[in-house]
């Protein structure tokens, strides 16, 4: 698992309170971790503090599952 | 129209002296201060360093731990109290009509730490705000929040009136259930100021002791002394039921409410009338309500703060509205033991007053040394000790800063 990876697996361990291993790559933030649509926007907020980089909102509005925040993430760190 | 009788018919209570109402009524009893140092921040550099904390409190009792970051304290609190009164109260909400239940709150901040925090945080996030910033700190949340946990579609609002929160909340449950408009109320309020934007706020404002090097002694009220009001934090949730609603359940009956009074001050953004005559008139209101005299008045839960100038107003304003029979009143400050519950205190001191009715104890004005020669001594604070006294009406006041105040009346049933 990458850096990138492991801390977004943490990020979302923390504040969704869920278990490390219900957070797989194809987990869904609303459907498979009880995230709620605040949930997701703190989430989102954590990656960019997390990684420093801004995602605006029409990008996170695509992010919807673990994977897709590890990939967007890893394509988009400076 | 004619009005529906107001029974008490539960009790919950997080604050300073316990986490429920038996280690609550045990501290009243025996004249226990809550306060002490402030154990969750830094408070080296304050001139204040010590307050009334809740001890132990665990919100994981009451909420799943995952949801506990969702929360302010004072929702958590709120939470804490209100699920204990539920539960004392007997209610088998599978078959209560959920649509004449309700919540009527009463917060004199909200979320306090929430915005604190959240603030600044937004130094690093600029431009986005916590999404939770909002709900979480808003002072109506922890009411909504309530109508959520039990499925009440009642009316539900939150009073805010600063100190005199939580009796305006009891005063409008009292309305709406005596005009037929609801079955039952949880009502109370929570407060969860105890944050360096509290602390520091008030501080500069010279309202709280600084008596750093002995906690336990500062909340002092009517003593010479005394230097300012002592910050304490929790809740307290009753549950207000309809007289035949109770009675057809056969629900167990602390008190009945009787009465409520409301007035301003229309005086200072801060500082009470020095003659107490919104305090006098709020007074006057509660026992026009309740339909009683003053001499009908047995004990007054008073506002009490410990503060130099409100400690002289009240009494003064006691003294006016009751006249010679102010002399045999049993009159305590149970602030001197919990501290300044601000937006809560109304509710935890309806249960003291409801439980003083009970029990037939008047719970003390503790850390009394030195009389003020500003303060009628011939008047009872029952300074110190507990005493025995049956009582039949215990009215309890309450003061805000704008000059809100509110007053209620119990009954012994």
């Amino acid at each position: 698992m990458s850096d990138i990876a492991s801390k977004v697996k943490a990020i979302i361990v923390d504040k969704l309170g869920v278990d490390e291993s219900e957070v797989t790559v194809e987990a869904s933030f609303t459907n498979d971790l009880g995230a709620d649509s605040l949930d997701t926007v703190e989430l989102i907020m954590e990656f960019e503090k997390e990684f420093d980089l801004a995602i605006p909102d029409d990008q996170a509005e695509k992010i919807s599952t673990v994977g897709e925040a590890i990939a967007h993430i890893e394509a988009n760190k400076k | 129209m004619e009005f529906k009788r107001v029974v008490i018919t539960g009790l919950g209570t997080v604050n300073p002296l316990g986490n429920s109402v038996q280690e609550y009524w045990e501290g009243l009893k025996n004249g226990v201060s809550g306060a002490a140092r402030i154990t969750r921040m830094d408070s080296d550099l304050h001139k204040t360093q010590f307050a009334c904390e809740l001890k132990n409190f665990d919100p994981t009792v009451y909420v799943e731990k995952k949801e506990v970051r969702k929360h302010d304290p004072y929702t958590l609190y709120a939470f804490a109290s209100s699920q204990q009164a539920i539960d004392d109260s007997g209610l088998d909400l599978e078959t209560l009509d959920k649509d004449r239940a309700g919540v009527i709150w009463g917060a004199g901040i909200g979320g306090l730490q929430t915005f604190y925090e959240e603030v600044r945080a937004y130094d690093l996030s600029r431009p986005k705000f916590n999404p939770y910033f909002i709900p979480k700190m808003i002072a109506n949340i922890a009411g909504g929040l309530l109508s959520i946990r039990y499925g009440f579609r009642g009316p539900n609002f939150t009073t805010v009136s600063a100190c005199a929160s939580a009796s305006h909340a009891m005063i409008e449950a009292f309305n709406y259930i005596r005009m037929g408009k609801a079955d039952l109320f949880i009502t109370g309020g929570s407060e969860a100021a105890i944050n360096e934007a509290g602390l520091c706020g008030f501080n500069s404002m010279r309202a709280l002791s600084t008596r750093n090097d002995d906690p336990a002694t500062a909340s002092r009220p009517f003593d010479k002394d005394r230097d300012g009001f002592v910050m304490g934090e929790g809740s307290a949730a009753l549950i207000f039921e309809e007289y035949e609603h109770a009675k057809a359940r056969g629900a167990k009956i602390y008190a009945e409410f009787v009465g409520g009074g409301m007035s301003a001050d229309a005086y200072h953004m801060t500082a009470p009338d020095p003659e107490g005559k919104g305090a006098s008139l709020v007074m006057k209101w509660a026992l026009e309500d309740a339909g009683i005299k003053a001499e009908d008045i047995d004990y007054i839960n008073v506002h009490g703060t410990s503060t130099p100038l409100g400690d002289i107003a009240e009494p003064k304003a006691i003294q006016a509205c009751f006249g010679d029979h102010a002399y045999k009143l049993s009159i305590s400050s149970t602030k001197s033991m919990t501290g300044h519950l601000l937006g809560a205190a109304g509710a935890i001191e309806g249960i003291a007053s409801i439980l003083a009715l009970q029990n037939g104890i008047i719970p003390p004005t503790i850390n009394h040394f030195t009389d003020d020669p500003e303060i009628d001594p011939k008047l009872d604070f029952t300074f110190n000790v507990a005493k025995e006294r049956q009582i039949k009406y215990a009215l309890s006041n309450t003061f805000g800063f704008g000059g809100h105040n509110a007053s209620v009346i119990f009954k012994k049933y």
